[in-house]
């Protein structure tokens, strides 16, 4: 199917003449209704059967993986896109639901303001809140507006991967019990003229505290505009974006986030992942969910709805959203390793239509299974970032890999003991901090391994590097490659909210890209 | 369309023409990101000028071999033709993140009165009066 050297901007090569299906025909489905959109390869469907598709594969995407529990709390990531906002009304109408298929769950919702990362104005992202907090209003659940500034707030146990509670484990068993504990109890308190699990509505925008100051926007656009690619500014962003959705949700009990990943995007980036050496990772970046966190899970309700789906039923049936500009807007389509994939496979699925199904067919088949001969031992250190467990392998002195980032961390290492005062280089031991957090307390990471890597010498390499290098994963590593200009210590010390100034608490997420 | 032969020195041609067609009026909606290439305008209302096309000359081979050739007219109510008039006169910045070749980019979807152009024809839709065409960018965002 794809060769090396093709160019995709020539026509088709020869592939099988697609039989489109014309407006004369009926609906596949209802062999009644006039098509207004045709879906897969020639399938076109009426409206109504259109609607009852989407929805069946939504609800169906919730029930066959019972993961989440009736009553939970579920925080809905909602980014004003076309797919988060479809999610998201999904299940405001799967809660108005008559009883017998009403979802269980208990939703909020979380919006991140990331403007200052993209460079918009003040004024622009006011007006953006403004029609944020409409649609907010409208679909009436709790939900908690931040700005991407509150970064900078995190305490460094969310570089933490909390252990997994036994309860939380959505076994067959444990999920009928609890569907049926929860309809007995919905059975009393129905007869006793009360619902428990609804919500008291409208609860409105909650937002965490005001608006970001000027000097944190400010933080925040330098740490962007120094990082100089494209590709490591979106992984940044994305990173920085999970931190706070689950420190939100923790900080609020929620127990599960919904992500509006669709279908074609988690095609995009299974390759994006590929191409970033986050291979490894696979199953857990484009899975239904994603436990990697502990305590609170990612789940991904939509990864079957394709982006063409999405907008049709966003068209037909009048779904709002919210437009903002991201960082990859109007990027040309090589500024980016996620650009130059989504490029390629959108032509390739232009050519031919099964493409994304494909690769989406691929990811399912991707299971999270333990490295050969660890099955058995407890669980190997994590990436500092990610949070995966590590992909290095320790036993492997061949690749250059280690040589590469070995010599690559001594080079950026600031020598000097000055240095060490100004810029923490150890992971959480940052000063000021000290054990009083209690961050040091129960490292969730075990102490350095030797390896057998070429490296240069430990007084060359200085201290603090070989602990990092062996604290992040392949492609967190890769990302940290690319060029950096302003240091950390340009930043100053960390401004909080009201101005003044906390030495040391930059989180280490920020350090780690610098 | 009009049609006449000539006959002269050995030398015959066929000239045509096309009847003047009536100018349309069709609504051109942008969504999804696409309305910022548009100066954030949504909605555009667009008149199609009609258009004549006279059959021009390509070239004789020899003296007694004239050859005229009509140039296969588009017709100028079609999508294609559509795209073209919007390169040219609503696109501001940036062709190839919404054109690429004579088709949309691959990411972009056409609703032709709120269906799939995929059941219409797609650029062989031939426009009538007051339809809606909505291009909606599925590239931005999730």
């Amino acid at each position: 199917m794809c060769e090396v050297g093709e160019d995709y901007r020539e026509s088709a090569p020869g592939g099988p003449p697609l039989t489109r299906p014309g407006r004369e025909q009926k609906c596949v489905k209802c062999k009644e209704g006039p098509p207004v959109v045709v879906i897969r390869a020639g399938d076109a469907f009426c409206r109504d059967c259109f609607k009852v598709f989407y929805v069946h594969k939504f609800r169906a995407m919730l029930g066959k993986n019972r993961l989440i529990f009736p009553g939970e709390k579920v925080l809905l990531a909602w980014s004003g896109g076309p797919s988060s906002s479809s999610m998201v009304w999904q299940v405001l109408e799967g809660l108005s639901r008559d009883s017998a298929k009403r979802l269980r769950f208990v939703p909020g919702v979380i919006y991140v303001d990331e403007g200052a990362a993209c460079g918009r104005s003040p004024e622009d992202r006011a007006r953006t809140l403004v029609e944020v907090e409409q649609v907010l209003q409208r679909v009436g659940f709790p939900s908690h507006v931040i700005a991407l500034e509150e970064v900078f707030g995190l305490p460094p146990s969310v570089l933490r991967c909390f252990a997994q509670e036994p309860e939380s484990v959505g076994t067959e068993g444990a999920y009928k019990a609890a569907v049926d504990s929860f309809l007995q109890q919905q059975c009393v308190l129905g007869a006793a003229g009360e619902e428990p699990w609804s919500q008291p509505r409208p609860q409105g925008p909650q937002s965490l505290a005001g608006p970001p100051t000027a000097v944190q926007t400010e933080a925040l656009s330098g740490l962007f505009d120094s990082v100089k690619t494209l590709t490591a500014k979106e992984e940044l962003l994305q990173t920085l974006r999970t931190h706070l959705i689950l420190h939100v949700a923790r900080t609020h009990g929620y127990s599960k986030v919904m992500a509006g990943d669709s279908c074609t995007r988690l095609a995009v980036k299974l390759m994006t992942s590929l191409a970033l050496g986050r291979g490894a990772f696979l199953a857990w970046d484009t899975g239904f969910s994603d436990e990697r966190h502990g305590d609170v899970v990612v789940v991904r309700p939509m990864r079957e709805h394709t982006l063409k789906e999405v907008a049709f039923y966003n068209r037909l049936f009048a779904v709002p959203s919210v437009f903002t500009p991201a960082v990859d807007t109007k990027a040309p389509e090589k500024a980016s390793i996620h650009r130059l994939m989504e490029a390629f496979l959108l032509r390739l699925q232009a050519q031919f239509p099964s493409t994304v199904s494909t690769v989406y067919r691929t990811s399912e088949k991707l299971v999270k299974a333990p490295r050969d001969g660890c099955a058995a031992s407890p669980p190997g250190p994590r990436c500092l970032l990610c949070l995966c467990t590590l992909d290095v392998d320790s036993a492997d002195s061949a690749t250059a890999f280690g040589a590469q980032t070995s010599s690559h961390l001594c080079q950026m290492q600031a020598p000097g003991p000055q240095a060490e005062a100004g810029t923490p280089t150890t992971l959480c031991c940052c000063p000021g901090l000290g054990g009083a957090q209690g961050c040091c307390a129960s490292p969730p990471w075990t102490p350095c391994r030797p390896t057998s890597w070429p490296r240069p010498s430990s007084a060359a390499r200085g201290p603090g590097a070989s602990r990092r290098s062996k604290r992040i994963c392949w492609g967190t590593a890769m990302m940290r490659r690319c060029p950096v200009g302003a240091e950390v210590r340009a930043l100053g010390p960390h401004p909080t909210r009201n101005g003044q100034a906390r030495t040391g608490r930059l989180p280490v997420v920020v350090h780690m890209y610098k | 369309m009009g049609r006449w032969r000539r006959k002269s020195m050995g030398v015959s041609c066929e000239l045509g023409f096309l009847n003047m067609a009536a100018p349309l009026s069709v609504e051109v909606e942008f969504g999804g990101g696409a309305e910022l290439l548009f100066d954030g305008v949504k909605k555009h209302q667009v008149t199609l000028p009609g258009q004549e096309e006279p059959c021009k000359a390509l070239g004789a081979r020899n003296h007694l071999d004239l050859t005229l050739i009509c140039s296969v007219p588009s017709s100028p109510g079609d999508i294609r033709n559509l795209l073209v008039w919007i390169k040219k006169n609503l696109l501001k910045e940036r062709p190839e993140l919404f054109i690429q070749g004579d088709s949309v980019r691959p990411g972009i979807l056409v609703l032709i009165n709120d269906a799939d152009w995929e059941l219409l024809g797609e650029l062989d839709y031939q426009l009538q009066d007051q339809d809606s065409i909505l291009f909606i960018s599925t590239l931005h965002g999730g």
